[in-house]
């Protein structure tokens, strides 16, 4: 891995020398492209942890594991579509993994009819997962309406948050 | 005199005798409910007398229970004892109905309380019509275990309340809700149940999964819930005497919630999502066997049976809203009933089978509200930032539901409103409450 790590660190040195003058070019990589610095942060990865791009922490943080919605849609949004498509490239990688979509409404509704929403976006995340490749077996999907908001306040900057399927990544049933 | 003492034997604990049938006498001590009361009826409730030593407390406790009921009505107002000027002290003398028309009590409601040697309380009562000079109704004599004496005291101010409104009661009622506890984002919740006036408190599960939306048995033997005990939402039965509970069907890859029971009790419809989608299902208990009611791509949820058991009354947003419709209680076309600005849930046939209770949602704020069933003069009964989840008295009168208060530390309550949109108060609970579920009245 270090090695491997140590490569791409060099590659970019390579290519500063010519082509990155824009120090956006290589951005979105593993972090730091472009710079000493960066593989040196990269060489000292802890397995599991954040900037292992194989962990479920590394799938919450950089990947990205939730979308949000606009108020009482389930369709899914530009951003969320980016997202999805970092969440598919992420599970089709690594493969040990499965995925519970957990879908959310704000608080402005009833409860039942929240739980029924709530469902619908968390389905969205599914079908448009599966669209992109990923095995539907792998992914499990369900509601908690409104019972569990991410932010608590009662104004919309919140309720914009709690709008929302977060995509929970967990260790294979079989391994 | 022939003044009969009726006398029902009430069961240990359960109190199984038949209700009394009290024929409401026609007179001018008489409050018409429906015309919603704005004065209410002054009455008169002395200490009940003690017909032996063991007595004194529960004397005192009864007539205290009897007047709460009344009073919390706000259809009644209470004379304090401190105006009385004369007093009851031997329940069969003759009442002095001058002494308690100089105070302007319209009505008199004597008692007395005795304890027998192996435990038995027994717990007999008039009603006066004081101006008439008359009792209103004859006596009646309640027995039961000292434990049970809240409920000797409701079915006192249940006869009370039927013989003077003309309408059956619904204090000795009880409620299951979802007990919360803890901050917005990690909220515990247990089901509770209680007596309607929140004494006799009980947990029925602990906090451990989220529990939602308990729903009585037609009889209050049972109650029907959504748990996340499993992991994903899913509709429990749970058996109130015995506290055992058990998952209604075991679906995978699909959620159940919003359950209610048919008016016989054997069946059950609720709200099963399968890819995304909400239906409605009906399924009888004992054989497990599941019937499809709606059939469609929008969200179908929260459906409640006429008293009849004829037809099912449930939210639909097929028309691009959430909004209220009516179909056959095995389902095929559906009418919708709400036509009003905002938007319509949560519906919940009344007991009586006059009207339809609902949640509204319109312009930033909630309603509850009632309709006639075909969807007709609509009346919101409260406003505010979030009211949700009606639930009917027994005699369709009173309606409870939740109340949300605003921001991070926002709490959910029980609160209670008459059916005239009067009388809005909170009903006391044990820390936070919502999801109320009022039972029947008890036998």
């Amino acid at each position: 891995m270090i090695g491997t790590f140590s490569k791409v660190g060099a590659l970019c040195a390579v290519v500063a020398l010519s082509a990155c003058t824009n120090p956006n070019s290589l951005g979105g990589g593993f972090g730091g492209a472009g710079s000493g610095a960066g593989t040196d942060v990269n060489a000292g990865i802890v397995p599991g942890s954040a900037n292992d791009p194989t962990s479920p922490a590394y799938f919450q943080q950089t990947v990205g594991d939730r979308v949000l919605f606009v108020v009482d849609q389930s369709t899914l949004t530009d951003e969320g579509r980016a997202v999805l498509a970092g969440q598919a490239t992420w599970l089709q990688t690594n493969t040990d993994y499965v995925a519970v979509i957990e879908g959310h409404a704000d608080e402005q509704g009833t409860r039942e009819y929240n739980l029924a929403l709530g469902a619908r976006r968390a389905n969205a995340v599914r079908e448009y997962l599966v669209s992109q490749g990923v095995d539907g077996n792998r992914l499990k999907t369900l509601s908690y309406g409104k019972e569990r908001p991410a932010e608590i306040c009662s104004a919309e900057a919140c309720y914009s948050l709690n709008r929302r399927a977060v995509t929970i990544i967990s260790a294979g049933l079989t391994s | 005199m022939k003044k009969l003492i009726a006398t029902l034997m009430l069961g240990l604990v359960g109190l199984t005798a038949t209700a009394p049938v009290v024929h409401a006498q026609s007179g001018p001590l008489r409050i018409e409910i429906t015309d919603g009361v704005i004065e209410p009826l002054p009455y008169a409730v002395p200490n009940f007398v003690a017909e032996n030593s063991g007595a004194g407390q529960l004397a005192q406790d009864i007539a205290r229970v009897v007047a709460a009921d009344l009073s919390g009505t706000g259809l009644f107002r209470e004379i304090p004892s401190d105006a009385f000027i004369s007093n009851i002290t031997n329940f069969s003398a003759p009442v002095q109905f001058a002494d308690w028309k100089a105070i302007n009590a319209q009505a008199l409601i004597s008692g007395a309380v005795s304890v027998e040697s192996n435990g038995t309380v027994s717990v007999k009562f008039r009603v006066y019509d004081v101006f008439a000079g008359t009792e209103l109704g004859n006596g009646l004599r309640f027995s039961g275990t000292q434990d049970g004496w809240r409920r000797m005291a409701h079915k006192v101010a249940d006869a009370v309340y039927s013989r003077i409104t003309g309408e059956s009661g619904y204090f000795d009622s009880r409620v299951v809700y979802v007990s919360e506890t803890g901050p917005k984002d990690d909220r515990k919740k247990r089901l509770a149940i209680m007596d309607y006036d929140g004494a006799n408190l009980k947990f029925l599960t602990d906090s451990s999964s989220i529990v939602l939306a308990p729903r009585f048995s037609p009889n209050g033997d049972r109650v029907l819930y959504t748990s996340y005990e499993t992991g994903f939402p899913q509709v429990f039965v749970l058996d109130v005497g015995s506290v055992q509970r058990r998952v209604l069907e075991q679906q995978a890859g699909g959620m159940s919630f919003a359950p209610r029971f048919s008016p016989d009790g054997q069946d059950v419809v609720f709200s099963f999502t399968e890819g995304g989608n909400t239906d409605i299902y009906r399924m009888n208990i004992a054989s497990g066997q599941r019937t499809r009611l709606t059939s469609a791509p929008s969200i179908e949820t929260a459906p409640s049976f006429s008293p009849d058991g004829s037809k099912i009354v449930f939210e639909s947003d097929r028309s691009g809203q959430q909004q209220l419709y009516v179909m056959s209680a095995s389902g095929g076309n559906a009418t919708r009933i709400s036509f009003g600005q905002g938007r319509y849930g949560t519906p919940v046939w009344s007991p009586r089978g006059d009207l339809i209770a609902f949640t509204k949602q319109n312009k930033g704020r909630f309603h509850i509200g009632v309709m006639r069933v075909d969807g007709s003069e609509e009346r919101l009964l409260t406003a505010s930032f979030l009211d949700e989840g009606p639930t009917w008295a027994p005699n369709g009168r009173v309606i409870m539901f939740t109340r949300e208060t605003q921001g991070a530390n926002g709490s959910s309550s029980l609160y209670s409103v008459d059916v005239s949109g009067r009388n809005l108060k909170p009903v006391r609970t044990q820390g936070g409450g919502s999801d109320p579920s009022w039972s029947p009245l008890q036998q």
